[in-house]
């Protein structure tokens, strides 16, 4: 026994000696494509710095959430690159969980970060994360079926035009669907594309006194709106698709709207993967007259725990990720249309970039037109366009998102949804401490 | 023969097993009843404080905690029914003498050697799924509409998943309970002009009758626990239609980083457990004296 103890320690001990030489990092993150593709690019980083070895741990969105989360909360240490979002950024490093990126190097430029995009990953002037993407939400449709419908998309649609196009582009027997949208439960899947759904018909989360407010007509015209939408123009089992699904979807030209991140602009133009590519237009975020678009604000972003053990070389790594050289890299291995978009300024000042990305400048004013500290009609006590930045919001979004995707998949009604949702919301926030 | 010498020297050795055991259980055991009343948030760590029962009254009072037991209910109950009862069929098929015994039984089994995750999004993305899926497919050469099982029927859908992943293990305990029984009975049987039926009853389901009581045992403590089907198929959705109470345990613990609320129902879950291990022991422990 004492001999394998002795035996054990003395491999532990070597294994921290050799960390101490080649440092390895460990960098958990979203298996969405820009992030799939940063995996790929490895080599050319362990290339510029062969004493860094990269351990990659990619998972699904809500998977990766849970994971870091449980590790940061509990300074697991597993990690020592997380992508998190704009979310969890200011909350986290208010509770001093996030080391701030002081150190990125003299040409980073980290004035060059897209204005909303840095302030929302600061906390108290500090940067406490790099962008590697950022997105807002737009409207991508299909151009020649919008033409057979008879109609003409404006660059900035209202919700009446696109009820109206989905039900006259939906084709049941070619199996197309005039619309697709997320339905999938979870705070990041269908609670942010309803919450941006919301804020445009003048519903909020809370009222100035972190009164739910599920109980409002404006929440009740929202979701009537969406489900009826959904059924009458929506795919097949629209209660389970999120963003990936979507994707998909649309990809094999089986829908004839899509509203979702500006990121899968890249990806629906891609002739590669698109069989539609050609015949993609892009529109802003629908309105519905009351001041608001139904367009969010996300930034995927690079960040350190206060735990990690190689802050030095994770730092090294974030910078390498975020730099204009990644972006200059990606453009000459991938093309330039396939760079990650929302991030920097110079890219969207880069002639060539405008010119083979035709949804550049959709991208970039729609994130200029998110407003994260004033993101809905009425006035509210919480900043975040589509989430509460609140750390109860998780739980809480989860679980309402749940309810609203019964009511899509017709287990509940609308009524009950948004009853059991306001029920819901007033215990989490009464428990938490909100409401007294 | 144990003098009263070696059964001590006995109990001595035994003991550091048993001591280990103990530790094994109690400690997590007691952590999760300290946590139980606890005030403890992962992500608010500064607001600890002591609760008594309020994370018990919270966790029995949220909207989803009657349909989350009667759930585990449904869900139990469903898969032992559709198991048991297609365990003895299968059983009873395969015991036949047929070309290529061995490679049907071993076709027979192999679900059981499917990890769950696996087995569900197999189910989800490549059977059930309304577009891509076998029963789509299946719905649309007979002309009618694909069915959109996660939606519609979400519990049904993972008793159907849990089911075909335990019918094997059914059906290879009550197949050796088969062979087991004795063939001149059976031709006696035969020979006194008893007919199919009658053999069944009479003869066959009674030497069945303790495989058949391990099966429903072993069964209900793994699916008491089912957890990994839900996660990767519906998500206890849509609403709480699929949520279990290890499933709103999960959502408390990991979705909401409640420690205390999640410990809580940890302790209400293992209360449960016992109590209905109780009355199935009553029901059909007594077949196994």
């Amino acid at each position: 026994m004492r001999t394998i103890t002795c035996l054990l320690g003395a491999a532990s001990a070597l294994g921290l000696a050799a960390a101490v030489e080649a440092q390895q990092i460990t960098v958990a993150t979203v298996n969405n494509g820009d992030m799939i593709r940063m995996q790929g690019l490895t080599s050319e980083f362990n290339a510029a710095h062969p004493d860094i070895t990269v351990n990659w741990v990619t998972l699904e969105e809500n998977i990766l959430r849970e994971r870091v989360t449980t590790d940061i909360a509990t300074s697991g240490g597993q990690y020592d690159v997380m992508t998190i979002g704009t979310y969890e950024v200011p909350i986290w490093a208010a509770q001093g969980w996030l080391l701030p990126l002081t150190d990125l190097g003299d040409d980073y430029d980290v004035d060059d970060i897209i204005a909303p995009i840095r302030a929302g990953l600061s906390h108290e002037g500090q940067l406490f994360a790099a962008p590697f993407y950022g997105e807002s939400s737009f409207v991508m449709y299909r151009t020649d079926l919008m033409e057979q419908a008879g109609l003409e998309m404006p660059e900035a649609p209202t919700w009446d035009f696109i009820a109206e196009a989905a039900r006259a582009m939906t084709d049941r027997d070619n199996d197309v669907s005039g619309i697709c949208l997320r339905g999938k439960a979870g705070w990041g899947e269908n609670v942010a594309f309803l919450t941006t759904l919301a804020n445009s018909f003048g519903a909020r989360w809370f009222d100035e006194s972190w009164t739910p407010q599920f109980d409002q007509p404006q929440w009740k015209e929202a979701m009537d709106f969406y489900v009826s939408l959904m059924n009458d123009a929506g795919p097949q089992g629209a209660s389970s698709n999120g963003f990936n699904e979507n994707l998909a979807l649309f990809q094999q030209g089986k829908c004839g709207m899509w509203i979702d991140a500006t990121v899968a602009g890249s990806f629906v133009s891609d002739p590669e993967n698109s069989v539609v590519a050609d015949k993609v237009g892009f529109a802003l975020a629908p309105d519905r007259g009351l001041g608001k678009r139904a367009n969010w604000l996300w930034a995927w972003s690079l960040a350190i725990p206060a735990g990690s053990k190689n802050a030095d070389a994770a730092q090294t790594f974030i910078s390498w990720a975020t730099s204009k050289d990644y972006i200059a890299l990606v453009a000459e291995k991938e093309g330039v249309a396939n760079v990650p978009p929302g991030t920097r300024t110079s890219l969207y000042e880069n002639a060539e970039y405008l010119a083979a990305a035709p949804f550049a400048q959709m991208t970039i004013d729609s994130i200029n037109a998110a407003d994260p500290t004033n993101p809905t009609v009425d006035p509210v006590p919480y900043t975040g366009v589509q989430f509460v930045a609140i750390p109860e919001f998780q739980g809480l979004g989860t679980t309402v998102g749940q309810l609203f995707s019964a009511a899509l998949a017709g287990q509940t009604s609308v009524d009950d949804a948004l009853a059991q949702a306001q029920s819901v919301a007033t215990r989490e926030m009464t428990r938490a401490g909100y409401i007294k | 023969m144990a003098t009263q010498e070696t059964r001590k020297l006995a109990r001595v050795m035994r003991a550091p097993a048993i001591f280990l055991l103990l530790i094994w259980m109690i400690v997590p055991l007691g952590m999760t009843l300290y946590f139980s009343f606890l005030n403890y948030n992962l992500l608010n760590p500064a607001m600890t404080s002591w609760a008594g029962w309020f994370n018990y009254q919270y966790f029995y009072t949220d909207p989803a905690f009657i349909q989350s037991i009667w759930n585990t209910l449904v869900l139990v109950l469903g898969v032992l029914v559709i198991t048991v009862v297609g365990g003895v069929a299968i059983a009873l098929l395969i015991d036949q003498p047929i070309f290529g015994q061995g490679v049907v039984r071993i076709l027979v089994i192999s679900p059981f050697f499917v990890m769950p995750p696996v087995a569900a999004l197999i189910w989800k993305n490549m059977i059930m799924h309304p577009g891509y899926g076998v029963f789509a497919d299946v719905a649309k050469f007979f002309g009618m509409q694909p069915v959109d099982w996660f939606a519609q029927y979400p519990l049904l859908s993972i008793i159907l998943i849990v089911a075909w992943q335990w019918l094997p293990f059914a059906t290879l305990i009550l197949l050796t309970a088969l062979q087991s029984l004795d063939g001149e009975q059976m031709e006696a049987a035969e020979m006194d002009g008893a007919g199919f039926v009658s053999r069944f009853v009479y003869l066959i389901l009674p030497h069945m009758a303790r495989a058949i009581t391990v099966v429903i045992l072993i069964q209900t403590i793994f699916l008491l626990g089912v957890y990994a089907e839900i996660l990767v198929t519906t998500n206890g959705g849509p609403g709480y239609a699929s949520t279990n109470l290890v499933f709103l345990i999960y959502r408390a613990a990991r979705l909401n980083f409640d420690i205390g609320g999640a410990a809580a129902g940890g302790i209400i879950a293992v209360v449960l457990a016992n109590f209905v291990a109780f009355f199935l022991m009553r029901a059909v422990g007594k077949n196994l004296d």
